[in-house]
């Protein structure tokens, strides 16, 4: 049989579709290529003008500041892109659990005791690192999605139960939190999520805390496939809940 | 300046066979696995492009931004387009993972 499948394939191999698009690919990435040669490498780029702005900015750390305050805007925008993400995710299905019992190695219980506290531990000194060294709340929120992963992957059979509300109020803390802080400084400063200069090291690590906390629940919770079992029951089609959505 | 220019490179290739393999496969799962190898290649051209050697000056901190933002909403379209393909696979008639699609193109797997 697998013999069989590597002749098929390499009768397919000489598909003219395929040999005519790997051509095409091959022309793009020879004209992409030269455009990559011309340009100009070694410019400064904005590291002189973000070092120039860095005692305003509220931190030390270059890509902190860069990311939170004189990009504010659109980091703010994409914490709203995971939001929504979760929310396509919700609104498709329940959380496909395994319904059968299965028994725990003690290794891995064991594991998941250990590295639970240690992960979340990681992602908060990495939050508080973002403000002088490389870290952040992007950084610490996917540490602490991986610490929701490696629950869901043991199988833990509390998971099942985790009520809604309090998931629903995580993922929305980044977002909330952001949001009313641009909102603060439109009415102290005039201007949206313009920090003042003497508080925005404080703005800052709050807004990193609370979109930390969103982001590691966004990431989790899209790795469970779905919303928790008290969230909206399942009406409409009927759908297999094993049905391959164990990604 | 090398460095540039080979870190660059890759992320050129890497982004062109995600690209090759997202028009080539007609499979869902595959598609959605060639978008985030291209999304890889982009990644790697930013970053490459912020890089200054230690004795020129600072990195450019705003690509490292735009790339630290774009990994975790990449994750988060990844699965959203997992949940996606999984219901198109659920609701259709249409089995997307049966060895053989209807292209022909698909190699057995599992």
């Amino acid at each position: 049989m697998p013999i069989l499948t590597r002749n098929r394939n390499n009768r397919k191999r000489l598909d003219p579709y395929l040999l005519l698009l790997f051509f095409f690919v091959a022309c793009l990435v020879l004209w992409l290529g030269a455009i990559l040669c011309s340009l100009p490498m070694g410019v400064p780029g904005l590291g002189k003008e973000v070092a120039s702005l860095q005692q305003r900015s509220g931190v030390q750390s270059p890509v902190t500041a860069v990311l939170l305050n004189f990009r504010g805007y659109d980091t703010f925008l994409e914490v709203l892109v995971l939001l929504l993400a979760v929310i396509g995710v919700w609104s498709m299905t329940l959380a496909p659990f395994p319904s059968g019992e299965v028994e725990k190695s003690p290794v891995q219980l064991g594991v998941v005791r250990l590295l639970t506290p240690l992960m979340v531990l990681v992602g908060a000194y990495l939050v508080w690192q973002g403000s002088h060294l490389a870290g952040g709340a992007f950084q610490g929120g996917a540490v602490l999605g991986g610490a929701g992963v490696l629950l869901l992957v043991a199988e833990l059979p509390w998971l099942r139960s985790v009520p809604s509300l309090p998931l629903r109020i995580a993922l929305l803390a980044g977002p909330l939190v952001f949001f009313s802080v641009a909102l603060y400084c439109l009415l102290r400063q005039g201007k949206f999520l313009a920090y003042p200069q003497d508080t925005a090291g404080a703005f800052l690590l709050i807004i990193e805390t609370a979109c930390a906390l969103s982001i590691g629940v966004t990431l989790a919770s899209l790795f469970a496939g779905g919303r928790p079992d008290d969230d909206l029951p399942e009406t409409g089609t009927p759908s297999d809940p094993q049905g391959g959505r164990t990604e | 300046m090398i460095t540039n220019f080979l870190y660059s490179f890759c992320g050129l290739f890497v982004f062109f066979m995600g690209f090759f393999a997202l028009i080539a496969c007609s499979h869902p799962l595959r598609k959605i696995l060639a978008v985030n190898v291209m999304s890889t290649g982009v990644f790697l051209i930013l970053v490459a492009g912020a890089y200054r050697p230690a004795s020129v000056g600072d990195i450019d901190p705003v690509p490292h931004a735009m790339v630290l933002t774009g990994i975790v909403v990449s994750v988060s379209v990844t699965a959203l387009a997992l949940i996606l393909a999984c219901r198109v696979q659920e609701t259709s008639n249409l089995s997307l993972l049966r060895p053989k699609s209807i292209n022909g193109r698909e190699e057995s797997e599992d």
